[in-house]
């Protein structure tokens, strides 16, 4: 049998000392590894004493067990093996092994393992160590160690003199991955801005499906001890050096990565901060920005839909769908849309699709090809994911492109793309972050947005309201389709 | 014992940095402080057991012997036979290590040495700094540019 050796290595931006204390921690990788949820040591025996057993669960639900080997702190090092898994890692050790650069106080991880993998599995295993345990494990680290985003380890050496000048808000934190009673408020001190960086005081943050996933775990954006939310409005407070696009009273929004949405004052990148127009209210932009931008985005530039195009929109009466539907009318667009049930049905009408599906009792797939006379539609919007796959694929018309942008009921999984063949289809799996990650895109799809609301062509609802240290309840009503429009938090 | 350590992370994938620093009469062409080098008793530069003779810009001359060399590891160990420096039972180690997610380089420069007590700190601060830590940034700077 062959043996496979696999090495990966990174730098993180934090000394070494740092990087060891939390590594050293044979028990403490579920703070840091993305695909790490509880772990424990067996016979309650001290995570440093080789020899002693972790034994842990995945986020899939399957469980680990490894021996630590060796540990060494002069090193800066340790090794371990496997005893049980369910990926059939014959013989796995592993080592790894972390080094200074001392040229910038930053510091060297190796991650090294080697096992003998079934001839027909190697290159799936191989890929799943190196991507899934090594790649993301160097992520996860990265994270742990410069909480709150890379701001927080650019200031790394100015932070004695700002914590002075911190001031104390409140922000809900993901205690560990789970159902809502997981978010938990907590007072905290927020930083004064650094270079490039702005404080603000936010008066709405906005609740969306992704802060649910990332307090599932099934994204890895925010670790445990982490604060989800990924858009609000408010004031700037104070601005950091080098700051140029707002200044200090500002009314502003931001619908973008890192999270940390969910707090009363945040310290955060100014450059994708934007400007609010008189007439959007706080609560209206802190709704609407992420919904808008994504059902702005998706329309123009991933489906590019053209006027005289018929197209199938997911979860019509919900949070982006509604947006889509609205916006794709006032382009000229025949909306079909689907619901789960009557009553958000009457809702999708009202929005102004011309047909509704309702999937609780009839198959979408079939009442799409009904209503367009067999041919099928142009372009399908999904965010339902798992449970609409197939039939989106199927209610296709030739050259049709299917948007898949969310996963409400799970993960789409594996499907082949011989199938596409037969409509000559288009799959697109966009990512918001890649449409807004600098200034320049959060400007023009921030216009984009607020020229459609001056138009007409996106109408705003009044945001069903929650004070902020409610978002366990706002989360469950979410989560438990209890609520059509948008929910804010109000700090 | 006295240890010496400097190390960074050169922008170049590993193999690019390895083909510079494996040649052990290599020092006037990327140290900022070695003005000519050669190995004595025409041996090649990779056999082991060979000694670089080679003469600092301020003047000193130092002979070292290689004691060990890695194509696999991509690290050689070095002895000082003589210098001005008054350290003994001096052994330097150089390794290269992939970062593989960048496709850059982490190099590192250790000394171990004997020395006398008084003089050890100022030692190990101008072996670490002056020449270890020059060296690896101008091999850093040739690889910027």
């Amino acid at each position: 049998m062959t043996r496979v050796d696999i090495r990966r290595s990174t730098v993180i931006g934090a000394p070494v000392e740092a990087v060891w204390a939390v590594l050293r921690d044979f028990n403490g990788h579920h703070a840091w590894h993305p695909a790490v949820s509880t772990s424990a040591i067996e016979n309650g025996e001290a995570s440093d004493q080789v020899g002693c057993v972790r034994s842990f669960r995945l986020k899939d639900g399957s469980r680990v067990r490894e021996q630590l080997l060796f540990l060494s702190d002069a090193k800066r090092g340790l090794s371990y093996c496997i005893l049980e898994a369910q990926a059939p890692l014959r013989n796995y050790v592993a080592s790894m092994r972390l080094r200074p650069v001392t040229s910038d106080d930053t510091c060297l991880v190796e991650w090294r393992a080697s096992f003998e993998p079934p001839p027909q599995h190697r290159v799936r295993l191989e890929r799943f160590v190196r991507e899934e345990i090594m790649e993301a494990g160097f992520a996860g680290l990265r994270r742990a160690l410069t909480a709150g985003g890379p701001a927080a380890h650019l200031d790394r050496t100015s932070a004695p003199a700002r914590t002075s000048e911190a001031t104390e808000g409140v922000e809900i934190a993901i205690t560990r991955y789970g159902g809502p009673e997981v978010l938990v408020p907590r007072r905290a001190a927020i930083r004064a801005p650094g270079s490039g960086e702005v404080r603000l005081l936010q008066t709405a943050v906005g609740v969306n499906f992704i802060d649910i996933y990332c307090r599932r775990g099934t994204f890895d954006l925010v670790p445990p001890g982490g604060v989800p939310g990924m858009e609000a409005a408010g004031v700037v407070e104070s601005v950091g050096p080098g700051v140029a696009n707002v200044r200090a009273g500002d009314r502003v929004a931001y619908a973008c990565a890192p999270p940390g949405a969910y707090a009363s004052m945040r310290t955060m990148r100014a450059d994708l901060l934007v400007r609010l127009p008189e007439p959007i209210t706080d609560e209206i932009a802190a709704a609407l920005l992420l919904k808008g931008i994504s059902a702005g985005f998706l329309l123009h530039d991933v489906a590019h839909v053209r006027a005289g195009e018929t197209i199938l929109v997911h979860a019509a009466a919900g949070g982006v769908g509604r947006i889509i539907c609205h916006w794709a009318k006032a382009l000229g667009v025949t909306v079909i849309g689907a619901t789960s049930s009557e009553a958000k049905a009457e809702q999708a009408k009202r929005i102004g699709c011309d047909h509704v599906a309702v999937t609780s009792r009839e198959d979408f797939a079939e009442a799409v090809l009904n209503f367009t006379s067999g041919r099928g539609v142009d372009v399908v919007f999904d965010a339902v994911g798992k449970d609409t796959f197939e039939g989106s694929v199927e209610c296709l018309a030739p050259r049709g492109r299917l948007i898949s942008f969310g996963q409400a009921s799970g993960d789409v999984g594996a499907h082949s793309i011989d199938r596409l063949a037969h409509r000559s289809a288009t799959v697109s799996r966009p990512n918001y972050v890649h449409y807004t990650d600098t200034s320049d895109k959060m400007i023009l799809q921030s216009e984009r947005l607020f020229e459609a609301l001056r138009s007409g062509a996106v109408v705003s609802e009044r945001p069903r309201a929650y004070p902020l240290g409610n978002a366990a309840v706002a989360h469950a009503d979410l989560e438990g389709r209890r609520t059509t429009g948008s929910l804010v938090l109000i700090p | 014992m006295a240890k010496a350590y400097s190390s960074a992370v050169i922008p170049a994938p590993v193999t690019a940095v390895w083909a510079v620093v494996r040649d052990f009469n290599a020092l006037p062409q990327w140290t900022p402080f070695v003005a000519e080098s050669r190995i004595e008793q025409k041996k090649a530069s990779d056999q082991i057991g060979c000694i670089r003779n080679f003469r600092l810009k301020d003047g000193g001359r130092i002979r070292e012997q290689l004691l060990s060399l890695s194509d696999y590891e991509m690290s050689f160990e070095y002895s000082i036979l003589e210098s001005p420096m008054g350290v003994e039972n001096y052994i330097a180690t150089f390794r290269l290590i992939p970062v593989t997610d960048s496709d850059h380089t982490f190099a590192e420069w250790t000394a171990e040495f004997d020395a006398a007590p008084d003089r050890e700190d100022g030692l190990v601060d101008s072996i670490g700094r002056n020449v270890f830590a020059a060296g690896l940034a101008a091999l850093k700077a040739r690889f910027n540019r």
